[in-house]
């Protein structure tokens, strides 16, 4: 790190705000997208900004200890509202903006919020939709005045109106910003985010400055992070990894941050911005792939060739370039052509271009389409965390990467299993506790600081990687005493492009059945090209040829697991597609999208119940709830399609068993 | 007009009578349109909305009849003039450039809003450089307002329909019309996309006080966006009113509403 970092004893954000507007005044904070041009905002600008909003807050009522809500897309006047924040002590608790107003309002009134900082009148209205229960919120200010000049609650106020009453507190009160921002330490409370809970409600998740900070500054260390970096802010700004990657780290390292303009746009926004530090949930970078491979299967029949000659070599020697492992010099000389014929332009219209280092974690992601990238040349890797920690627990070192596992204990961090085979951990980032919720403190983290992942894992022996299995709590058995790990296998269905989600049932039952979600986009493309008719989401996955394209998947699932004796009895017996797509309106997936297998189970306990009986259909009424929350229902006859069972391959022995 | 408002009349129609040949279109329909308001009209296949749409912005010129806009009255308008006077539509059925961009059909759309002339255009300096500039910048903030960010650079030919109805009403806005004519504008839409139609026809309404007449289909659309419902039937007026004096309406619901071969 060159002398140009801030000092280590900057112990909160606004003193780290404080510390880049004396570094690097005019050099830019953040940016945004608007009216199609970027507009940026240098550190002495965004400082003038928060300065602003922070003792506008403070004329609002805002005092120490105090929440402020902060619920819209990535737009730089929401991260301001954080930083202004937490330069009176106050503390932000970032809201998932897609969700309902129900959900709204448990989060709104268990945090004790007293003032909402919104993107627009869409947020306005879902808060005004719960006022009576959320008594406690006072004020909501929004960003965006469209649609809300004919609104005349008192307690709503416009954005820039709050700063110029700061703008003039701050002239009534000259010392304050500073005397405020001084009374700051690292062990106040930094931030609150909540959980999405796979399970009953959400928990606020109390972070200290320290928590935060010294992690962010321990990741940088690692990955030799610099002022320099450009990073896409454009995951939700509820979500610990926009918190650390797009706020904590920019906040550290002095890098600047880009807000896209509108979430249709991102991926037009990351060609534009071309980030050198970019993290992305597995799903995302398969959505890329897909993309790609629907547009290659359309291109001309010189460029599709083309193109698969090229993956196919860098298939073979890219990851070895990669990792700095030596190769032949005509495979070096036609990895260099490839990458300006084919790999190059890829990079750049995938917007990677310029990625040094890309991040994933949340879900498993699958080896082919971990491999795809990295044999581009991209530095993709895995990493294990969780909000309790801000995150890192563990990461990939560079040229140590394997599909399977999530590397190794990222600085500071310990971590042991436990005797259920449950992972633990400590660390400087570890949680302070759960907000006004001892019990669940109590259970999660240990009087000597351990924290309960609640994953299951254990270390290779031969690289000393952690991998993880399983949800500790899920993994089940079968009647026959057989290892049941159903997200091993979801992810094993998931990594085909044409499954989008699967759920798993098997514990407490004689066999392993599989409801299928059929990715709409790469299914409809691959029946198109077979000239197939089909009406809509519905129709399609009742497609026979779908069912059977489906199967293939599963078989191959199936032969996979018969080749580990723990898991050989855990195969799929029975499956069928599901007639509509899992969604979060419907509570079927949580707002991080990862499937409620328990409550997708009792809400489809029909089809379920078929899967274990010898029908070959099954009716079923489902009600569905719309964007706007209305709810209508959906009728649908479910096929159900038997897979093929292969036997044990692992030992002779156990097959015959 | 009999009927006494508080809010100014931009348009009032006298009398009008349209016919083709023997076909009588438009039989002496007479209405009004005040500042600021949502105004449907309404009406069987066939009923002449199309035709009175036309006869407003000056494609149809009636046999007899007048009509006033903003004080003038003439008795037919040319198309040209009331563009230029601020009144812009869009079209039941799609009207726009194909295989242009989405910005740059909006950027069409702000054509009467340039005054330098060819010669500065072609140099693109000076002064035609700066309305460019303006005229731009009104464009992406259409394209804001329209959340139609991500197809910008989109040829429309290639987007879903829906978006191209988006599109339409993009262009029909660059103009910064007094009054829009939108003839249909949520004709072969799903529930949603005529969900978001309806939020932006309110919010062009509210932001822009744009004032809005709208020929619909959609019942719940019509009697959910509008101030007052105009009744038209082969040409003839059933009824003129607020939402509920129409939707309660006998005459209506026998000719319109309740009639089983129609709709």
């Amino acid at each position: 790190m060159d002398q140009k970092e801030p000092d280590t004893d900057l112990d909160t954000f606004p003193k780290l705000l404080a510390s880049h507007v004396k570094l690097r005044p005019t050099r830019d904070a953040i940016r945004e997208k608007d009216l199609g041009i970027w507009q940026s905002w240098t550190w002495a600008e965004a400082a003038a900004e928060i300065r602003a909003l922070a003792c506008g807050l403070a004329s609002l009522g805002l005092k120490r200890g105090d929440k402020l809500a902060i619920i819209g897309d990535n737009r730089p006047r929401l991260y301001w509202g954080m930083t202004a924040a937490q330069a009176l002590g106050a503390v932000p608790v970032p809201l998932y903006q897609d969700a309902v107003a129900d959900e709204m309002a448990y989060v709104l009134d268990n945090a004790d919020v007293r003032i909402a900082l919104v993107e627009n009148q869409e947020q306005v209205d879902k808060m005004l939709e719960v006022s009576e229960r959320c008594p406690k919120v006072e004020h909501i200010i929004f960003d965006e005045t469209r649609g809300l000049r004919h609104y005349e609650q008192e307690f709503l106020h416009d954005y820039e109106k709050v700063q110029l009453a700061g703008v003039a507190y701050d002239h009534d009160h000259p010392e304050f910003y500073d005397r405020e921002v001084a009374a700051g330490s690292g062990a106040d409370i930094s931030i609150m985010l909540y959980t999405s809970g796979t399970t009953g409600n959400p928990k606020g998740v109390v972070l200290s400055n320290d928590n935060v900070i010294i992690t962010a500054r321990n990741g940088i260390v690692r990955e030799g992070l610099t002022a320099d970096e450009e990073v896409l802010a454009y995951l939700p700004m509820a979500w610990v990894g926009d918190n650390l990657f797009s706020y904590a780290q920019s906040y550290v390292a002095g890098f600047c941050v880009s807000c896209p303009e509108d979430a249709s746009t991102v991926a037009q926004d990351l060609r534009e911005i071309g980030p050198t530090y970019y993290f992305a949930p597995p799903r995302v970078y398969e959505n890329m792939l897909t993309q790609v491979m629907i547009r290659i299967e359309d291109a001309a029949e010189i460029k599709r060739k083309l193109f698969h000659y090229f993956m196919e070599h860098a298939r073979q020697v890219g990851v070895r370039i990669l990792n700095g492992q030596s190769v032949s010099l005509k495979d070096s000389l036609l990895y260099k052509l490839g990458n300006i014929l084919v790999y190059a332009p890829l990079k750049d219209v995938l917007g990677l271009s310029r990625t040094r280092l890309a991040y994933t974690a949340g879900e498993a992601i699958g080896p082919e389409i971990f491999d795809f990238y990295r044999s581009l040349g991209i530095n993709i890797k895995q990493l294990y965390g969780q909000t309790e920690c801000m995150v890192f627990i563990c990461v990939q070192p560079d040229g140590e990467v394997y599909a399977d596992t999530v590397g190794t204990p990222a600085i500071d961090v310990e971590i042991k299993i436990d005797d259920n085979g449950e992972i633990m951990y400590r660390s400087p980032g570890v949680f302070l506790s759960y907000y006004k919720n001892p019990e669940s403190t109590a259970s999660t983290k240990t009087e000597d600081g351990w924290v309960h992942t609640g994953d299951a894992g254990f270390f290779d022996e031969h690289n000393g990687h952690l991998k993880i299995i399983d949800r500790a709590k899920d993994v089940g058995k079968l009647n026959d005493g057989t290892l049941f790990a159903p997200k091993y296998i979801e992810n094993k269905l998931k990594f085909f492009a044409f499954v989008k989600e699967a759920v798993l049932f098997g514990d407490g039952r004689d066999y392993s059945t599989a409801f299928i979600n059929i990715d709409l986009d790469a299914v409809g493309n691959w029946a198109e090209r077979r000239g197939l008719a089909y009406s809509g989401y519905i129709d399609l996955s009742n497609l026979d040829e779908v069912y059977q394209l489906i199967k293939e998947c599963v078989d191959k699932v199936n032969q996979d697991l018969s080749a580990d004796s723990r898991l050989a009895n855990s195969q799929i017996r029975r499956f069928l597609i599901l007639h509509k797509e899992l969604d979060a309106d419907d509570g079927e997936l949580t707002r991080t999208r990862k499937v409620r297998r328990n409550f997708v189970g009792e809400r489809y306990d029909i089809l379920v119940n078929a899967l274990y009986s010898d029908k070959t259909e099954c009716h079923i009424d489902t009600q569905v709830t719309f964007e706007d929350g209305r709810t209508g229902s959906l009728a649908a006859d479910v096929r159900i399609c038997d897979a093929q069972v292969f036997a044990d391959s692992s030992t002779d022995q156990e097959a015959a068993a | 007009m009999t009927q006494q408002s508080a809010a100014e009349t931009i348009l009032a129609v006298e009398n009008i009578s349209l016919s083709f040949g023997i076909m009588k279109v438009l039989d002496s329909i007479s209405f009004d349109i005040r500042r600021g308001e949502i105004r449907s009209i309404i009406g069987p296949n066939g009923a002449g909305k199309s035709s009175m749409l036309n006869v407003i912005n000056g494609f149809y010129h009636p046999q007899e009849g007048s009509i006033t806009f903003k004080g003038e009255t003439r008795k037919q308008m040319a198309p040209h003039v009331a563009a230029s006077h601020g009144i812009a539509r869009t079209f039941q059925n799609i009207a726009l450039f194909k295989g242009m961009s989405t910005l740059d059909n909006i950027m069409t759309g702000r054509n009467l809003k340039m005054k330098t002339n060819l010669f500065w255009q072609a140099l693109h300096i000076g002064p035609a450089r700066l309305e460019e500039l303006e005229n731009r910048e009104a464009a992406e903030k259409i394209i804001d307002f329209l959340d139609i960010q991500a197809i910008r650079k989109k040829p429309v030919g290639k987007l879903p329909y829906g978006l191209q109805k988006r599109v339409e009403l993009g262009r029909a806005l660059a103009a910064e019309p007094e009054l829009l004519l939108l003839d249909e504008p949520m004709a072969g839409m799903n529930s949603e996309e005529k969900e978001d139609m309806s939020r932006f026809i309110i919010d062009v309404n509210s932001e822009f006080g744009t004032t809005i007449a709208l020929i619909e289909h959609d019942m719940g659309v019509v009697m959910d966006l509008s101030d007052r419902v105009l009744v038209l039937d082969y040409g003839k007026q059933l009824a003129d009113g607020l939402p509920d004096e129409v939707r309660n309406n006998q005459v209506v619901i026998d000719a319109y509403l309740g009639v089983p071969h129609e709709h």
